[in-house]
């Protein structure tokens, strides 16, 4: 049933999400990885839901309705170049410098990471 | 998150196996745990902040019979997340002209859902309307874990293969696990919309929401 197996794999979103981060890896690109851990109140993607980021600004999954895509991906440049992990919250009542609100009235917490290939490590 | 732990939580879900990664959110540091979440979730030790991520495997569905309303089916539950199988053994119903870049079985039902393992995440529905084809693979589904079982038939039909089934040696109680007729009550008419209202039926089961089925 490779048939099957290979339709499985073309609509696991979760899957599609790392298997971008690992293509782009092999590309030579540096990657992030946005990861929601928490939300409060009405929230449009569930805990677990990722977003993976590419240097070149290509981006695959999401991690709301479109209303932070953009800057999660803006810091996951930043996270990518300085290789150091961020907890990003936004909400409706933020007024910290991530001026993006949730047009649902909700609340979400995003880790965003680096995806380091293993090469990239030793170095 | 290193190379190798993306290719760990890849390799998991390709061989659909469960796999929890646990994510300290001040440093980012990571391992897998063997310990049993019910979901994603927050979790707060010794004055550090983890997010634990459970990868459970996707959600498949098996469509018994390879007909019209099964066209129209594969797409939508391939939108809603679901991995899609068409079983037939009549391939010139179960083609890839028909069914582009589906995974086909053409054994017999019973087999071919066996076979397919449906597990607990493993939607089955009967379209074929030939009992020849839908008992064999109704039985198969009720000796498997899966959370939905749809059977298209009208209530008399159903009545019928519910008097099968008992012969078969099914109980009572198996068989209310059969949501017949399928799908939720919308007035569906086509197969398009017939698609639409099963497909509403299995999320719904899904997220454990009971609601009223079909009137025949």
């Amino acid at each position: 049933m490779q048939n099957t197996d290979n339709q499985m794999f073309e609509t696991d979103d979760i899957l599609a999400v790392l298997d971008h981060a690992a293509h782009w890896l092999d590309a030579g690109q540096r990657v992030a990885l946005a990861t929601v851990v928490q939300t409060w109140g009405s929230s449009p993607r569930p805990v677990g839901s990722q977003m993976a980021i590419a240097e070149d600004g290509a981006f695959e999954g999401s991690v709301s309705g479109g209303c932070v895509e953009g800057a999660v991906i803006e810091t996951g440049r930043e996270v990518m170049l300085d290789g150091k992990p961020r907890l990003l919250t936004f909400g409706v009542t933020d007024d910290d410098a991530w001026a993006v609100g949730l047009a649902c009235g909700g609340t979400i917490q995003i880790f965003v990471e680096p995806v380091l290939d293993d090469e990239a490590l030793s170095q | 998150m290193n190379r190798a732990t993306l290719d760990a939580i890849r390799a998991a879900r390709r061989s659909r196996q469960e796999i929890a990664l646990v994510t300290d959110l001040a440093t980012g540091d990571q391992h897998f745990t063997d310990a049993t979440f019910d979901r994603s979730q927050i979790e707060m030790a010794d004055a550090v902040t983890s997010f634990v991520h459970v990868f459970r495997p996707t959600l498949r569905l098996i469509v018994v019979g390879a007909v019209h309303i099964a066209q129209k089916l594969v797409p939508l539950a391939r939108l809603a997340d679901f991995a899609v199988s068409v079983v037939d053994p009549r391939e010139s119903f179960a083609s890839s002209g028909r069914f582009p870049d589906v995974g086909l079985a053409h054994a017999w039902p019973d087999r071919a859902v066996t076979d397919l393992a449906p597990d607990s995440a493993t939607a089955v529905v009967t379209l074929s309307h030939d009992p020849k084809l839908d008992d064999p693979a109704l039985i198969s589904a009720l000796r498997s874990p899966a959370f939905y079982i749809g059977a298209l038939g009208s209530r008399k039909t159903h009545a019928r293969r519910l008097d099968r089934l008992r012969e078969a040696g099914f109980a009572d109680a198996d068989l209310t696990r059969i949501h017949a007729p399928v799908g939720l009550s919308i007035a569906a008419v086509s197969p398009g919309e017939i698609a639409v209202s099963i497909m509403a039926e299995i999320i719904a089961t899904r997220h454990g929401r009971v609601l009223k089925t079909v009137d025949s």
